[in-house]
């Protein structure tokens, strides 16, 4: 199946979760990333569970924020 | 890496702090790295959903938006910036346990003094290193 993954489009298996992408893409420090897909945020404790479809668009957001 | 950035960001970006006080205000900064440098060419003035004069998150729906723009315009995110209200133009503690990305550029803009003063660092693995920056 075909996946947008941060606007390249890229070839997956099927039955690919959120969870499964983050390590394909071995995501450093996946517990400041936010998931996107087809523009609904997943909820953090629901990545393995996330199925991808064909055709899916998903970007990585990395947290970003800090204080005085 | 040296940072290069136009002054009418830096106002944009000292007029978004001004307007968010007492609160922290923050947002990103894209371009491109030339020679060495990373030449600001844009800059996302976003929201602080903590509302807090002494934390800041940039919002994801924002970020998302503005990743999307900056990858239509051809620019490559270059980092952040965020203000201090009442503190120096440093990386506090919070904010050097929260900079996961060593190739970002983190932008604090102190408002504690008469004339805001900005700075920036690069942060790996906690280590902060102040880099130049160009107000051009």
């Amino acid at each position: 199946m075909k996946i947008t993954l941060a606007g390249e489009k890229k070839e997956y298996e099927e039955g690919l979760t959120v969870a499964g992408l983050i390590a394909l893409q071995q995501v450093e420090t996946p517990e400041y990333v936010t998931v996107s897909v087809n523009d609904k945020f997943i909820q953090g404790g629901t990545f393995a569970e996330t199925v991808l479809e064909d055709g899916d668009v998903v970007e990585f957001l990395y947290f970003m924020g800090g204080g005085r | 890496m040296a940072i290069r950035l136009k002054q009418a960001d830096f106002d944009a970006m000292a007029a978004h702090a001004r307007s968010g006080l007492p609160n922290e205000a923050c947002g990103l900064i894209a371009g491109k790295i030339e020679n060495g440098t990373a030449v600001v060419e844009k800059i996302y003035l976003l929201s602080n959903p903590d509302q807090s004069p002494e934390h800041f998150s940039i919002d994801p729906a924002e970020q998302l938006c503005a990743v999307r723009d900056m990858r239509k315009a051809g620019l490559t995110p270059l980092g952040n910036f965020h203000s201090h209200p009442s503190t120096p133009s440093r990386p506090s503690a919070e904010d050097i346990r929260l900079a996961h990305d060593p190739k970002a550029k983190y932008l604090i803009l102190s408002l504690a003094g008469e004339a805001p003063v900005l700075n920036a660092f690069e942060i790996v693995d906690g280590t902060v290193a102040q880099q130049l920056l160009e107000i051009v």
